[in-house]
């Protein structure tokens, strides 16, 4: 899986704006748990205390916006690109 | 995004610290106050409602608290006035997922007594507290004010439900007052663990019962320094005075135009002296008339008189919010406020004369004010 990182966390993921990662990941929870795992930083940016991703930050697995997927529970397979925008908002 | 200055205090050197709705900025001036240097912003397109400066323990550490509408609230520090600022990771103010809270907004960053120097106390939306015992390293809610039996029945007033005021009784590290709107203030004598309301004769408007035991809307409390039984309370309607540590509250709204209104300031000496800005009403939060006046009490409140030296006093429908007027400790003390329309205005002489510092800067929802100091040991 190929995580794409926005420019404002990319000092959180060792200045990279891509991450790969690998392992077992049947949905993007598991995907963001193996992604914590090599940029653990990043996890209050995206998820607030609760674990739910924050409202105005969109995740796009494959393109599709996991708002209109299944949110966090949107499916994923090995060669997945998930990724990470600031939504259209702030200013 | 924008070009960042920086400035480069010097010992002696004034301070004013300017939050607003995008970004942050410093300006410093020599002990004369007459010519401001402006550093920022920082934290660009982020409202910055907290900023402080920690002198104790020979740091000279500025603290902002600023939110990201993408990626949410965090504390940052610097310890070269802005030029860099600490990683969010590094200073962590979180709640426990097992609390089910989640930070929205930080509101005050208090520094302890000087006879605590590691402790600092950060006030949050929703309405929580956190201390660090380690100068901002770690952070942990107190527990004791969050699982409060009362706080089901608090109510988020318009900036939401928000703790904004810390007052620490400086000869009792067990005691502290804060502040919620709207819940009211609220005493520890336990160091945290249990809290109770205080907030007898302090009127709720907006409620049936008038007079309750909690659930005002206290827009901010100040405490002199030197004598920290006197306090002064900005309600939603209503301004109090308090020779008690806020046990008991009495009316003081003696000729001004209106009792409402956000910001407050007392003297660093003479806690006869404090300073407001009245507004017309909840429903029409600008300074009343047009005037943007100042009023001050020399008498503890028995009197107040505008100061409109260098203040607009024609069409000027300004708002000053809570946290957006602050005193210097200089003889004579400088005072300084900010309006929701970008402008920033100082005096050097107590409140006499004004002179506008900037205009069009983003909306302005903190000031703070501090004078540097030299460091007489190193910081940790």
């Amino acid at each position: 899986m190929l995580f794409v990182i926005p420019e404002p966390l990319r000092d959180l993921a060792g200045s990279r704006g891509e991450v790969r990662v690998d392992g077992n990941a049947k949905s993007l929870a598991d995907a963001l748990a193996l992604f914590w795992g090599s940029c653990p930083g990043v996890r209050d940016r995206i998820l607030t205390e609760k674990g739910e991703v924050r409202p105005h930050v969109n995740i796009f697995v494959d393109g599709e916006s996991i708002r209109f997927a299944a949110g966090l529970a949107t499916p994923v397979h090995a060669r997945s690109e998930i990724v990470i925008l600031p939504a259209l908002s702030g200013g | 995004m924008p070009e960042v200055r920086h400035v480069s205090p010097r010992n002696g050197d004034v301070l004013v610290l300017v939050g607003t709705m995008k970004g942050s900025f410093i300006f410093r001036s020599g002990r004369s106050r007459e010519k401001w240097e402006i550093g920022g912003p920082y934290f660009a397109g982020c409202p910055v409602y907290a900023m402080t400066l920690d002198s104790r323990a020979g740091r000279q550490r500025l603290w902002a608290g600023a939110m990201s509408w993408a990626w949410g609230a965090s504390t940052s520090f610097s310890d070269d006035f802005g030029e860099t600022w600490s990683d969010p990771e590094t200073s962590k103010v979180k709640f426990p997922e097992s609390s089910g809270g989640e930070l929205k907004q930080i509101w005050q960053i208090t520094p302890g007594r000087d006879s605590e120097p590691d402790t600092i106390y950060c006030g949050v939306e929703p309405a929580a507290l956190f201390v660090s015992r380690d100068a901002g390293a770690t952070w942990s809610l107190v527990e004791g004010l969050w699982n409060h039996e009362h706080r089901p029945r608090w109510m988020p007033g318009a900036g939401g439900l928000c703790l904004h005021t810390i007052l620490l009784d400086p000869s009792d590290e067990k005691k502290m007052r804060i502040a919620i709107s709207a819940a009211g203030m609220y005493v520890t004598d336990d160091g945290g663990a249990t809290w109770r309301p205080s907030n007898k004769g302090v009127r709720a408007e907006f409620l049936p019962d008038k007079y309750p035991e909690f659930g005002q809307c206290v827009h901010k409390v100040v405490q002199s320094p030197t004598a920290p039984e006197r306090m002064y309370l900005q309600n939603h309607w209503g301004l109090y005075r308090s020779d008690d540590w806020g046990e008991s509250w009495s009316d003081v709204a003696n000729g001004v135009p209106s009792d409402f209104g956000f910001a407050m300031a007392v003297h660093p000496e003479d806690p006869d002296t404090a300073w407001i800005v009245p507004l017309e009403s909840d429903g029409f939060r600008c300074t009343p008339e047009g005037k943007l006046r100042v009023y001050r009490t020399r008498d503890g409140a028995g009197s107040w008189k505008p100061m409109t030296r260098g203040l607009p006093q024609k069409g000027a429908l300004e708002t000053v919010l809570r946290d957006s007027l602050a005193v210097d400790p200089l003889d004579p003390v400088g005072v300084y406020f900010g309006t929701r329309s970008g402008k920033l205005f100082g005096s050097s002489d107590e409140g006499k004369s004004w002179e506008l510092m900037a205009d069009g800067l983003p909306p302005i929802v903190s000031v703070r004010a501090a004078v540097v100091s030299k460091p007489r040991r190193k910081a940790k």
